[in-house]
């Protein structure tokens, strides 16, 4: 993961002004539209005009991180084509996001690549760095939450200090906003910000580690008591789920955006 | 076998995944495998946190590292001069190839029939062992972990602990056939001690003792070698001939230099502030003779690649094994290679491409490796290179190809996506359990596949949303 | 061409550009880089340090790094206290070869003409010139060792230090040694060590089993009878 440089959007006015294009990865739209309701509920509750183009489809990056670059081409250039005229573009996906901002590189840069790469922004980012919220006060969660930032978030976007940068102080974008939730419990486990084990079409070309993996990560929020894994990457969620199913554990998955957006659907 | 089928054999590719697959199988060695090396990566947290400058080392030494590697001609040839003038005899090899045949030479030049040697990544690479042995050399492993491991007719799994993968058990085995100890012992402390008394005679008796290097120092003319056994100093110290065979990277420019790397090594490897051995070497001990060879075996090539040259910075602590969630299910044997682990990933593919084609993809991409590695060495982005570079070349497995084309095609186009999505939730919905759950679905093998969504996003926001 | 010539020219072919400029390494005049004086080391069976970054301690700092490394460290006035402890620590030993002048033992290392005659050496005394407080070491070149396999063919070796000698970081100990003074110089920190088999710390691995530092003053006076 690169420690990319976020390119410069004028915040100069208000988050509120800007027309954000809402983002929804493929993945959410077919399995858990629940996510993506609740992100845009979310965004208008806290006064931001928000749209979401209907042509949308993929940002590419189950072919990019393949190493099929060309195959990935013509899906970067249409969603590029979908976002181009807005200020921002704001998504409930790290993965995505970081995707979009650092590799989307299959297609020549003209400005428009150059304007959407630029401007856009996973939700949690977009929440505590952009909008800078203060507070949530239709947001009650009252249970044990464990907290999954993924790689991308968390070596790739900086959502929070990662496990191996010992000296550098600690910090937490995801935690900050969770603290605005009334009732949530959030449940320290063993190894913090250890992989779950999901990486794209690794979860089924090496499906022997990636399920051991997963098994791992839900065995240690399930040994700590959590009741609800929370993450702001859906793809994460999606297989931690298939394995707390397959083990029929007593732990649920949430996306971040329906805990701060007031409870699941 | 017919020899076609041989040469297929012998060049067919590295499958980590199947490897890992038969590893994690085997249950209590993973779980041991995946708990010994978390807490090598813990005690290196532990011992980063009493070290406030850290990152500012990591910087230093990276910077080192980049400089001496832009400047590499110059360093050598300064090296080889101040090595010469303490009376080191200086070889160079090209490849693998070349360098065993120095080494045979100037074993064969002394009479000598038995070598002690000391671990070195690089002769492994080199294959030199095998090399030697077939001409009639006696070969003996003696880090505790290499011996093992030639024991039990394996490369090493890990760069420092070579049989991190073994139970104490399999070790009380193996010793009790090769050693003669007692089969139903297998405490560590008996097993190595066993191994110290058979280990002294072999050193006695060598004719010759061979070492890596870790750092070779341009300023002096000398090199570091770091254990924990201090096999290495009783290999240079007793027998009069000590080979070193050292990759051209591992170059530094001054003694003072090594500072930065001594106090980052140990640290990052094990999570203990040095090695109990840290050996300096500057020309031929009183009644002995020194030999270096400076081998190149693709890296001067690798230099020359603008993605991937950074590995060359690699000074083989081992902190990306030990972080790698993917390593520590799958055991560093899954990477069928001398080099295992992320850096494996790197190295591997450039070394023997059409081999170790899959090895990109034994990875999840979580970057924690980059950020471990003390001269910061981009290895998740490099491993994404190289998948590039295996697609690139066509030698993606077929069915991920054919895979990624189709999701290729239909991805931008949004009817193909949306009648695609409407297939799959059907699928989800109205597919009888023992079909969606069969051999061809990796996913469901150890997991329950997502459940059929209602409506998708789409549909419910032009239901519900539909802008004016 | 020869391989040298061959190296040499690829390697020139495929330097990377732009060249990277040689930063400063850190030295004793320059930023005082605080040594790592707070963890015990990769040994998990050893007890923890607490955080101690007292670095105008040296001596106690060396003395808690040694013996995390599994080395033991004792302090003593003088030469008959030294040969008494030797003689205290080891009272099985049958072969004492001593390089020292404050401890004679029973076999001088001179007179070992060839290392393999060092082989059944129960206990090797030596004296070190430096030791370092970060890392617990102590440093032995072919000077102090006259025979290098001393310093490993011995079963147990006994290392004097006069505490002066003590710096705080390797930074430091890089800054006073002349590594072209001697073919072979080890920092040496605590006994022989592996953790090969499923991570288990052994110590005597290979080398020593133990190593003891005798603290004591390099000019230290016999006590007046």
């Amino acid at each position: 993961m690169t420690n990319e440089t976020i390119g410069t959007v004028d915040f100069s006015e208000s988050a509120k002004e800007k027309k954000i294009g809402l983002f929804i990865p493929c993945y959410i739209d077919a399995f858990f539209p629940q996510v993506g309701i609740a992100t845009l509920e979310l965004l208008e509750k806290l006064g931001c005009s928000v749209e979401y183009p209907l042509e949308q489809t993929c940002c590419g990056q189950p072919m990019a991180n393949s190493g099929f670059q060309e195959d990935s081409a013509a899906t970067e250039a249409h969603f590029v084509e979908c976002f181009k005229d807005f200020d921002l573009v704001v998504g409930p996906s790290g993965s995505c996001v970081h995707h979009v901002r650092v590799h989307l590189d299959a297609i020549d840069e003209a400005p428009p690549v150059r304007k959407v790469r630029d401007s856009t922004r996973e939700l949690v980012e977009f929440l505590h760095d952009h909008l800078k919220i203060d507070a949530l006060p239709w947001a009650e969660f009252r249970h044990k939450v464990g907290l999954h930032d993924s790689c991308s978030a968390v070596r790739g976007l900086g959502h929070t200090r990662p496990s191996e940068l010992v000296c550098k102080p600690y910090f937490s974008k995801t935690r900050e906003l969770l603290k605005k939730v009334r009732g949530v419990e959030l449940i320290e486990i063993d190894r913090r910000d250890e992989c779950c084990g999901f990486g794209g079409s690794f979860c089924v070309t090496d499906e022997a580690v990636s399920a051991k993996m997963g098994y791992d990560r839900v065995n240690d929020f399930h040994r700590h008591g959590v009741e609800y894994i929370a993450s702001a990457d859906m793809s994460c969620l999606l297989h931690m789920k298939g394995v707390i199913d397959r083990l029929k554990l007593p732990m649920k998955v949430i996306h971040i955006a329906q805990i701060l957006n007031g409870g699941p659907l | 076998m017919s020899l076609p089928a041989m040469i297929k054999l012998k060049n067919r590719p590295v499958d980590p995944e199947a490897l890992a697959a038969r590893f994690i199988a085997l249950e209590n060695h993973e779980i041991t495998h995946d708990r010994l090396v978390w807490r090598m990566r813990t005690n290196r947290d532990e011992a980063i946190a009493g070290v406030p400058d850290w990152q500012e080392l990591r910087e230093l030494a990276s910077q080192i590292k980049e400089h001496t590697l832009t400047h590499l001609d110059d360093y050598l040839e300064q090296f080889e001069e101040n090595a010469k003038n303490l009376g080191t005899i200086v070889h160079w090899a090209r490849d693998a190839e070349e360098h065993n045949a120095t080494v045979h030479e100037i074993l064969k030049s002394h009479g000598v029939k038995s070598l002690i040697k000391s671990k070195s990544m690089l002769q492994e690479e080199c294959g030199m062992t095998p090399y030697l042995e077939k001409r009639g050399i006696e070969v003996t492993e003696s880090d505790l972990g290499e011996r093992i491991q030639q024991l039990s007719n394996e490369p090493p799994s890990h760069i420092v602990v070579p049989a991190i993968h073994k139970l104490r058990t399999d070790v009380a085995e193996l010793f009790a056939k090769n050693l003669g100890t007692d089969g139903n012992n297998s405490d560590p402390h008996y097993l190595t001690e066993a191994m110290r008394e058979n280990a002294r005679p072999r050193f006695m008796k060598a004719g010759a003792g061979m070492t890596g290097a870790n750092f070779a120092v341009a300023e002096t003319g000398g090199f570091v070698v770091c254990t924990n056994e201090g096999n290495a100093d009783i290999g240079a110290s007793v027998p009069p001939l000590h080979i070193a065979s050292i990759g051209i990277e591992k170059l530094i420019p001054r003694a003072r230099d090594l500072g930065v790397f001594i106090r980052m090594l140990s640290r990052s490897a094990l999570g203990s502030p040095i090695t109990q051995y840290t050996s300096h070497f500057h020309g031929p001990r009183k009644g002995g003779e020194l030999h270096v060879i400076l081998v190149d075996n693709t890296r001067s090539d690798r230099l020359g690649s603008d993605d991937f040259w950074h590995a060359l910075k690699c000074i083989r602590c081992g902190a990306c094994m030990n972080t790698c969630p993917v390593y520590r299910r799958s055991g560093g044997l899954s990477y069928g290679a001398t080099y295992s682990g992320p850096i494996g990933v790197i190295l591997d593919p450039g070394l023997d491409l059409s081999k170790y084609r899959e090895l990109p993809f034994h990875s999840s991409l979580c970057g924690s490796c980059s950020e471990v590695c003390p001269v910061k060495i981009d290895i998740s982005d490099q491993i994404y290179k190289w998948r590039r570079v295996v697609a690139e070349k066509g030698l993606m497995r077929v069915s991920k190809a054919v895979g990624m084309s189709a999701l290729g095609k239909v991805l931008p186009h949004p009817e193909l996506f949306h009648a695609a999505e409407l297939a799959a939730e059907s699928a989800l919905a109205h597919t009888p359990r023992f079909l969606l759950y069969n051999t061809l679905n990796p996913w469901g093998k150890h997991r329950e596949m997502p459940a059929a969504a209602p409506q998708t996003f789409r549909q419910w926001y032009i239901a519900n949303r539909r802008p004016k | 061409m020869s391989a040298r010539d061959a190296i040499l020219t690829a390697v020139r072919r495929n330097l990377p550009v732009p060249a990277v400029p040689l930063p400063d390494a850190p030295c004793v005049a320059g930023q005082k880089l605080v040594a790592c004086l707070g963890y015990s080391g990769n040994l998990h069976t050893m007890p923890k340090v607490q955080h101690s970054p007292n670095v105008e301690a040296p001596v106690s700092n060396f003395k808690k790094q040694l013996e995390a490394m599994g080395g033991r460290i004792l302090e003593v006035a003088e030469a008959t206290a030294a040969r008494a402890r030797v003689a205290e620590l080891f009272p099985a030993a049958k072969v004492v070869c001593s390089v020292v002048p404050e401890v004679p033992g029973n076999r001088r290392v001179e007179s070992a003409s060839d290392p393999h005659s060092l082989n059944d050496v129960d206990v090797g005394v030596v004296r070190s010139t430096l030791g370092v407080a970060e890392t617990g070491a102590v440093w032995l070149t072919q000077n102090e060792l006259v025979v290098n396999a001393l310093g490993v063919l011995s079963q147990h070796l006994v290392v004097l230090l006069d505490p002066e000698a003590i710096v705080e970081s390797m930074h430091d100990a890089y800054d006073r040694i002349n590594l072209t003074a001697s073919p072979y110089g080890v920092f040496m920190a605590g006994p022989s060590a592996t953790g090969d088999i499923e991570g288990v710390i052994i110590h005597g691995a290979q080398g020593a089993r133990s190593l003891t530092v005798l603290l004591m003053a390099r000019d230290a006076k016999k006590p007046k009878p």
